[in-house]
Parts: C-alpha cells; structure tokens; sequence
C-alpha cells in the first residue's frame, strides 16, 4: 500500500538522466500512436461538418462548405436525440446494477475462502466469454417472457452478464492489494462490518470502483448487438437508431457522421473523469 | 493472503450469481434445447440428437470460419499486446501530458462498435476516404469492398486502433504502481534496461497482462458489429469470422437447430481457450 502512495515512479530513462528535459525521443510513440488514433475521428469530424454533397462529390481535407445541419437535425428530431437518452439511461442503470452487487461478491472472493469459490469464480468469468451473437435470440424470448422487452431494463440486464463478472474481477484485483490488517483492525476499533466496509473499506479502494465503473459504462456503452435485439422503438438505443437511419434513408453519410461525432462526448466525459485513478497506477493485485 | 475459510462469504455472491444464472443458465438451456432438436416451424419440434454438432464440425463452412476466426485474432493479439506494452513504457510518468495521453488514447475505447465500424468504412473508402485516397496515391491498389487482402488490412488496422488503447491503458497503471525503491535497487545493481524489463516491471505486469490479453482474446473472438459495418464479411466471405457466420445461420437462414450447436460449438472453444491462458497465467500464483 506505500507503494501506491508513491505512485509517481519515474520510469527507468528518468533514473538515469539526472534532470528530465521536456521532451524526450521516447515520447514519440505515444505521439505518433496519439496522431494515428485521432485521425480516424478528425475524418468523422471533418465529415459531419460538409453537406453530403460535398462527401459524395469531391475529396476535400476539411469542410470547404460548413455546415452544421446534420448536428441540427439530430438536435431537433426526437427520434434521434431520445437515442442518446435511451442509451444512456440503460447504460447508468447498468453500471449501477453491476458495480454495487459486484462490490461484496469481490470482497467475499478477496478475503474468504469457501465451497467452491474457484470454480464459482471461474464460472463467472466464463459468462464474460459468451458471444453476444449466441445469446441474442434466447435473451430476446427470455425478456418478452418477462415484460421487459424494449425497456432500458432489459438492455442494462442483459448487459451485465458481462459486466458483472469483468468488475468482480477487477474489484477482487483491487481489494487484494489492501492488507486484511485493515480489516482487523477496524473490527478491534469496534466497527460492525457494514460500517467499515461503507466507512473505511470503500473509500480505500476508491480508485478500483472507479476502474470498474468505466470498464462497465465503456463496454455497455459500445455494445450493439444485444441492445438492439432487445429494443423495439421506446428504448431504442443511439446506435440503433443510426444503423437504421443508414439503410432506409439511402446513405446519409454527414448525419452518421454527425450521430458518431456526438456518440463520442459521453465516453470523453467519463474518460476524464477516470484519468486519474489510471494515472495513479494500479496493479490488480499484490503490488 | 491467507484466506479465511468462510461458507457465509456465500451470501455475499449470492446478488451476483443469481443475476448472472437468470442471465446465463437460461438462455444457455434455450441454445441447448434448440440444439438437439429438429423444427419445422409453427413451434413443432423433433428430438434430432447429436445430428446437428456432427453437421457443424464437418461442414466445410464452419471450418473456413473458424480458421479466419483464430487467424484474426492471433494477429490481433500478436500486434497489440507488445505494441500497447512499448507505449505505456515509453509514455511520461507524471505531470499534465500523463493526462492529455490517457484521454486522447482512451477515445477509440469508448465509441460504439458500429460507430467504429462506420468510421473506419468511411475512412478506408478509395475514393473519398483519408486512407483508401492515402494507399492508393502510394500506387497500392487498395479497394478494400472488392480485394480481400485490403479488406483484411483494414479489418486488422481497425482493431489495432480501436483496442491497442486497453493493452497501453491497463499496462501503464500497472507500471506506474511499481515502487520507485525497486528501480533504485536495479539501478545500484547496475542493471540494464532490458533486465530492468525482464526482471522487476514484466513481472509486476502479470495481473494487468493477464486481463489485458484474455479481454483482447475474447472480444476478437466475439468479434461481430464493427465488421459487419466495415465490410459486412465480404469481399465473399473472406472476412466472415464466427459471430458473423452464426448470424447469418441463425437470423439469414433460420437454422435454429445447427445455428445453436454452433453457438455451442462456439462458446467451448472460447472457454478452452480462456481456461488454458487463465491457468498457465496464474499456474506460479501463490495465492
């Protein structure tokens, strides 16, 4: 755990070279690789700026007419902007779900030994591993059976069948690198278990429910295929919405682009939020 | 960590095993039962036994699927995990860039998949894409809806920059957990770089390694939405991996009875696999 409080370990160019210029010949594959993942998304950016004219007609590196139409429409269109309503809806409700039932199954894997408890943990992990394709078809009968077809409900359950296993295992990751003398210890201060475990025990891994909250909201985020299968038209996700809109209308090219470039504003924000506790360092284990 | 031994730690996992089984045992008894049985419509079935694995694993068409599945994702894995690890080495330690390099990375991460898919679709395109233009200005052929070569550099390129992220991600928190006393010990030792790598970070990188290379494994594996967008499994089938063929099986032809074997088929081959890397990974685990 000292460890951690010193996180800021300089790697091991730092040690050698006594006081660190700015830049270094390193830090050019990051800002190579940094280049090469944002040109992607500037060609969506540039793309959701022009008039598909300009798109389908010439091959131009930025906007020559700009325009914010496509942005407009998506804006002013209930069909469209309900989609980025709906996705996140499921999505929150998701993360919510998982994290807070992954939280004392984590605990129980981390501290406790008990009948079964490798298998089970390994059960667990094999339901990250079920391709969403093989369970499309059974889920959709599965949450028309229980009414819950095309609410966000359905979407947020279904998806923690990955979820769930992915932040028991980075939690357990996490609570294993605390010492269980901070357990002890808090028993002998006359803490009940509910009290340290709210007070003291979740504070101290702040950093790791924070880890697992973005892998959750990230990978319920992106994924299409069941969010689909489950949704008819109330809880229609955004990434729905915009394959539809792709192969009814013809080839709106600047609006997908538009939808796209919007899609990429929530993940930013959580992004910015968790930088942090990935810039503290973690190991998922005894460091 | 000496674990205590705890039977009521039970009721800890309970929320999440009874989450996870509603989830999974169902549905997976669903695949089964269509698995063995024979349909004619109309909810009529007929108990049809092994006959539909036996076809699965002989058809010509499973194994051509297969052989592209475990292709792409031993390129994928071949080209990401070193790649991410060279980047998290290479990356600064601290100080504001650290940020500005975790969230412009994290971006690729946290766009959804057919979103992914639309993007690299219309950053490939030759006439009007940045990259299809760029290859084809270098006087490459590239036409990536009729060239199967091109459509699998592309499929793989897509990957690489859409998941390389995770790999940097998850091994930069791990490096920047390693204490600072252990580079000062290496550093007396008179260790060289690359001793330094062998011997004190890859070794603090197991956890986060571990997850990194089985989440890479299992989500190429799983493989479906962004490709179906990139090149719908064409040119031919050439880039039709598993998922996409099931799909096509089950919802295309409505095959239910050799759409769920395979299904089945599918999901065991995914758990061998993860069940060897995940025990050869934590075999010298003291644990």
């Amino acid at each position: 755990m000292a460890a951690r409080s010193e996180a800021a370990a300089p790697g091991i160019v730092a040690a050698r070279t006594r006081s660190g210029p700015l830049f270094r010949a390193r830090y050019l594959i990051p800002a190579i690789y940094i280049i090469a993942v944002l040109l992607p998304i500037y060609w969506l950016l540039n793309m959701s700026f022009k008039t598909t004219n300009e798109i389908l007609g010439s091959f131009t590196l930025w906007p020559q007419t700009f325009t914010l139409e496509n942005y407009e429409k998506i804006f002013t269109d209930p069909t469209w902007y309900m989609g980025y309503v709906n996705s996140i809806t499921y999505v929150v409700i998701n993360t919510v779900i998982s994290v807070s039932v992954a939280l004392p199954a984590a605990y129980a894997f981390s501290r406790y030994r008990f009948l079964g408890d490798k298998h089970l943990f390994f059960w667990l992990l094999t339901n990250r591993m079920a391709p969403p394709a093989v369970f499309a078809l059974p889920f959709l009968q599965l949450y028309s059976a229980v009414g819950l077809f095309d609410t966000p409900w359905a979407v947020a359950l279904a998806h923690t069948l990955f979820n769930i296993p992915l932040a028991v295992w980075i939690l357990e990751g996490f609570m294993s690198g605390v010492p269980k003398e901070l357990d002890e210890t808090a028993y002998v201060d006359g803490y009940s278990f509910w009290r340290f475990f709210f007070r003291i025990f979740m504070p101290t891994i702040a950093a790791g429910i924070g880890v697992a909250c973005f892998f959750c909201f990230m990978f319920s985020w992106v994924e299409l295929l069941l969010a689909k299968t489950l949704t008819s038209v109330a809880a229609k996700p955004i990434a729905a919405t915009m394959t539809r809109t792709a192969s009814t209308s013809g080839y709106e090219l600047g609006l997908l682009a538009a939808a796209g470039s919007l899609t990429l504003i929530p993940g930013a924000i959580v992004i910015y939020f968790v930088r942090n506790y990935i810039a503290k360092g973690f190991a998922l284990g005894r460091v | 960590m000496n674990k205590v031994v705890n039977h009521k730690a039970w009721l800890f996992v309970l929320p999440v095993v009874l989450l996870v089984a509603f989830n999974a045992i169902i549905p997976l008894m669903t695949v089964v039962n269509f698995s063995v049985q024979e349909t004619f419509g109309d909810n009529v079935f007929f108990w049809a036994g092994l006959r539909w694995f036996e076809d699965v694993l002989n058809s010509e068409r499973f194994h051509a699927s297969l052989f592209r599945q475990i292709l792409f994702t031993f390129l994928v894995l071949v080209i990401e995990v070193p790649l991410g690890l060279v980047i998290a080495l290479a990356m600064p330690r601290k100080g504001f860039w650290v940020s500005v390099c975790l969230v412009l990375m994290a971006l690729p991460l946290l766009i959804p998949w057919n979103v992914v898919g639309a993007m690299w679709n219309i950053m490939a395109l030759p006439d009007i894409g940045l990259l299809g233009r760029g290859i084809n200005a270098l006087g490459i052929d590239f036409n990536y809806t009729r060239q199967p070569i091109s459509a699998w550099f592309t499929v793989v390129l897509m990957d690489v920059w859409h998941w390389t992220s995770l790999v940097v991600l998850l091994c930069y928190a791990g490096l920047v957990s390693i204490p600072d006393a252990y580079y000062q010990a290496a550093k007396i030792d008179g260790a060289r770089p690359w001793a330094v790598f062998r011997y004190i970070q890859l070794p603090k990188l197991k956890y986060v390694l571990t997850i990194a290379i089985l989440l890479r494994f299992m989500d190429s594996f799983m493989i479906y939405t962004e490709v179906v967008v990139l090149t719908g499994g064409g040119p031919g089938n050439s880039t039709t991996f598993l998922s996409i063929d099931l799909v096509k099986a089950a919802l295309g032809q409505f095959d239910l009875g050799p759409a769920a074997a395979m299904s089945l088929i599918y999901f065991l081959i995914i758990l061998l696999f993860s069940w060897l890397f995940y025990t050869l990974m934590m075999r010298n685990d003291a644990r």
